[in-house]
């Protein structure tokens, strides 16, 4: 089984853990997660001016290739392209005069009307694999580890694309229990991280990702579960507290994928050093 | 802060250039505070967004313009889908930024950034910043 597939900047370069986790897994899992031949950068943010329809094209020519390439399904997993996506094919399903201006814009492409449907990883994996068969695919179950799911904003946030509602972080709670760990809720798991004001207000940014990893130790995390290279920067890479992971790297290592191809080296160095502690990963 | 208020004061072209940058009647909000009580950035804001939505209501243009807030929101939506009358106030915040910039304005400066951040950072983080904070 195929699914179309768009990684997005990130997941080729910093965030390559991210991406080639969850391509592997899927292989496991029996899904072909195939990329779209063309994509280009999603804008990582959604323009919220009602003017600005420039930086609506962007994510509108990613939509039309997915259309292209046979529509139904697009699969995504960097919270940020996720939000973006989602947040342009509404506009270009449900706002009339804002379409056209953009169909009328990108000339050299057919027109786009939504027909394309937006999926986060998390939801295709439930909708389409479901946690029992998941379970039954787990060769090293990750016995022991105790997971702070962590969503972030992007995937929740606004309602109409929410992945579940927010305050509810289901999904990867359940992922995480399927492959073997104990999930820990936090107060924080949809906290921002300070998301870009990394380079507008870092202070702020760091206050705040410090507040997140701080609950998790609390709560009685050994580390944390992402879905968003700009979380796990600013909450991972910067507070060097608890080790963190992409919810697909946990994944990976549940359905034996080889820990060299887990990209552990993009990780802290706590995260690797964790599974080792724990004897799920040598 | 103490505002004198009159017909004088209130900048109608402001709050009606705010109104279609942002698509929100900033007028349905009756200040119950649930944005200010609800955002994570708070404690870096110079003045709390529920006055933000104040002052824009009263046409206060200069006065939001001397304050810092919608430079350090983050558009993580927390205000957003707890607002009991629907404002969604991301988009207010992203039309007061929107009106500084595009008189070609930067707020923060590309070439200023910390090598370290530029060469360790996600490209995520510096498309976000950029479209967020220059013009």
């Amino acid at each position: 089984m195929k699914i179309i597939y768009y990684p997005g900047c990130t997941l080729k370069t910093k965030a390559k853990n991210l991406g080639d986790t969850a391509v592997a897994s899927m292989a496991l899992l029996g899904i072909e997660l195939e990329e779209l031949t063309r994509w280009n950068c999603c804008g990582a943010v959604h323009s919220l001016t009602d003017d600005d329809l420039i930086h609506q094209v962007a994510p509108a020519r990613i939509l039309v290739r997915a259309m292209e390439q046979g529509g139904g399904k697009l699969v995504t997993l960097c919270s940020m392209c996720y939000n973006t996506l989602a947040r342009t094919n509404l506009i270009m399903k449900n706002d009339e005069e804002k379409r056209n201006t953009i169909n009328s814009f990108m000339d050299e492409e057919k027109d786009y009307h939504g027909e394309v449907e937006v999926v986060h990883l998390l939801s295709y994996l439930k909708e389409e694999v479901g946690w029992e068969k998941l379970k039954e695919k787990v060769k090293v179950p990750l016995t022991g580890l105790n997971i702070a799911p962590y969503y972030g904003c992007t995937l929740q946030r606004p309602r109409e694309v929410g992945i579940e509602a927010p305050g509810s972080f289901l999904l990867m709670t359940e992922l995480i229990e399927a492959i073997g760990a104990r999930a820990i809720r936090i107060k924080e798991a949809d906290l921002c991280c300070g998301s870009y004001q990394i380079i507008g207000n870092p202070e702020a940014a760091g206050n705040n990702s410090a507040k997140i990893m701080n609950s998790a130790q609390k709560a009685g995390a050994d580390a944390l579960s992402m879905s968003c290279p700009l979380c796990e920067y600013n909450i991972g890479k910067k507070q060097k507290g608890l080790p963190t992971f992409y919810f697909t790297q946990l994944l990976a290592v549940a359905l034996g994928v080889a820990p060299e191809d887990c990209h552990f080296e993009l990780n802290p160095e706590s995260s690797p050093e964790l599974l080792k502690t724990k004897g799920i990963i040598k | 802060m103490a505002v004198k208020l009159s017909p004088k004061t209130v900048k109608k072209e402001f709050i009606e250039k705010l109104e279609k940058l942002s698509g929100q009647n900033v007028q349905q909000c009756f200040q119950c505070g649930t944005c200010s009580g609800t955002c994570p950035m708070l404690e870096n804001m110079d003045t709390h967004p529920r006055k933000i939505i104040k002052m824009a209501q009263l046409g206060l243009e200069d006065e939001i313009e001397g304050t810092k807030t919608c430079w350090v929101c983050a558009s993580c939506h927390s205000c957003n889908v707890m607002c009991p009358r629907g404002v969604d106030l991301p988009r207010v915040m992203e039309a007061l930024r929107q009106m500084s910039l595009r008189k070609n304005i930067n707020h923060i400066e590309p070439s200023e950034l910390p090598a370290e951040t530029i060469k360790d950072c996600p490209q995520i983080a510096l498309v976000a910043g950029f479209r967020k904070l220059t013009s």
